[in-house]
């Protein structure tokens, strides 16, 4: 990249961010006019980088296909798929079918996920105290314990009242709560860092260096 | 008067990182240990000297909102780690659940593969989208690994406990994994899953420091140290002048 190009590329990134920022701060109508504008710019391209998204999903698998890769069998039955639902997307006499489509196929597919999901880490629990020995992980695994004795009332016996009314309350409400906010407070710093970087043009992830 | 004061925090830590970069040539700051970004850097070299393939993910997070930004950590360990990894023999693969991010990485990965000496030409399709939820994201991934003989992963942006699944992929297939993400959810299942101790909460955007990318990181992470002992600071006399009554 050539530095003419590189030094436009940074000082519009630095200028629109500089201004975006300013507007979520400062109440002046002019600012918050522009803001408004660049944001809009902003979600106008975001859409467009989804479509040249979809268009590289689409060309990673058709080049799967042509060099008969393994899996391009799932490559092929995805393309059609794909190009279908695009076809009942665009087709407004297609309404209902598009609502089996996101009811029948995509929401179930991503809960076995999540199921799939539930069963691995019951695996990984178990094998936890295997792969990592630490004071930790059975601190991590006796709350896990805890909670799910509170939330999970057993067989026969039924609830335990001492951890569903008592230790649940007290792990989720003081010791969850403190500690989620002390990681959240550390998350924001880590974000505010990040952006000040791109902001003063020490990290472009727009390319060129 | 928020606003103001927003601003006001917004242009004091930049002045303050500006000027912890410009004195990073007289302090030596030494940070701890965290096992998983040395580690990212022997899996670079193993695939550079191996042959093998590495895989680099920034993950799901909307460029748009807060969800990004532990995105643009993960681009800039692309950027650092990407131009060795591209020596291999199989280019590096990078993915991306999210339209912006796939763009941005595609530019960082071509930027690291042109700086090499004697750069190979540049597959666009070594960046993919596997999928627009998270879901479909994770559901595309895992034939990645499978098909594509990685040996390495480098998983570092936003992700949700569906990261578990994969984790699960590497394992089996005997990939070296190295994965952080800003949310708490999968943090938890990351603690549960892998080998290692992952990084847990903000220690994720520690990764351009570990990963020597530029002085603005080190500095980075300095700042972030201020900042977290003002704030200990003033919840210490908040709770102080609370149990005074004086608030």
């Amino acid at each position: 990249m050539n530095r003419f190009l590189l030094f436009l590329n940074v000082t519009i990134a630095i200028l629109t961010g500089g201004l975006v920022l300013l507007g979520y701060f400062v109440d002046n109508p002019t600012i918050n006019n522009f803001q408004m504008i660049l944001l809009e710019w902003m979600m106008i391209l975001a859409g467009s980088a989804l479509l040249i998204g979809i268009g590289n999903m689409f060309s990673v698998h058709l080049q799967k296909i042509r060099e008969h890769k393994p899996g391009s069998v799932n490559s092929a039955v995805l393309l059609f798929f794909m190009l279908l639902t695009l076809l009942f997307g665009f087709t407004p006499d297609f309404s209902a079918v598009q609502g089996l489509i996101l009811n029948g196929i995509l929401i179930p597919v991503s809960t076995s996920l999540l199921a799939l999901l539930a069963v691995t880490l019951i695996y990984f629990s178990m094998r936890l105290l295997q792969t990592r020995r630490n004071a930790f992980s059975v601190v991590f695994l006796l709350t896990i314990l805890i909670i799910l004795l509170a939330l999970s009332p057993l067989p026969v016996i039924g609830g335990f009242s001492f951890f569903s009314d008592s230790v649940r309350y007290f792990i989720s409400n003081s010791l969850v709560l403190g500690g989620a906010r002390g990681i959240l407070i550390g998350i924001g710093l880590g974000t505010l860092t990040t952006g000040l970087r791109v902001l003063l043009g020490a990290d472009r992830p727009y390319g060129g260096d | 008067m928020t606003g103001l004061v927003g601003l006001a925090i917004v242009i004091i830590s930049a002045v303050l990182l500006a000027v912890i970069v410009l004195t990073l040539g007289r302090i030596h700051p030494s940070f701890r240990k965290i096992a998983v970004f040395s580690q990212a850097m022997r899996f670079v070299r193993y695939v550079a000297e191996d042959g093998t393939r590495i895989h680099f993910s920034v993950g799901n997070g909307d460029t748009l909102t807060q969800t990004g930004s532990s995105g643009l950590v993960g681009l800039a360990v692309i950027r650092r780690l990407g131009d060795f990894a591209s020596l291999s023999d199989r280019p590096p693969i990078a993915t991306s659940g999210n339209g912006v991010l796939n763009l941005l990485t595609t530019d960082v990965l071509q930027s690291a593969n042109d700086f090499n000496p004697e750069p190979e030409p540049f597959r666009k399709n070594s960046v993919r989208v596997t999928g627009l939820s998270p879901m479909a994201y994770t559901a595309g991934v895992l034939p990645t690994i499978r098909d594509e003989k990685i040996s390495s992963n480098i998983m570092i942006g936003n992700f949700g406990p569906e990261i578990g699944l994969i984790v699960e992929a590497a394992a089996r297939q005997n990939a070296g994994m190295i994965a952080a993400s800003d949310n708490l959810t999968a943090q938890s299942v990351l603690f549960a899953s892998m080998k290692n101790t992952p990084p847990i909460g903000e220690e994720l955007y520690a990764a351009g420091a570990y990963t020597e990318s530029n002085s603005f990181h080190t500095a980075s992470l300095l700042l972030q140290d201020i900042f977290r002992w003002l704030i200990i600071l003033a919840l210490l006399v908040g709770a102080a002048l609370k149990l005074a009554g004086l608030l």
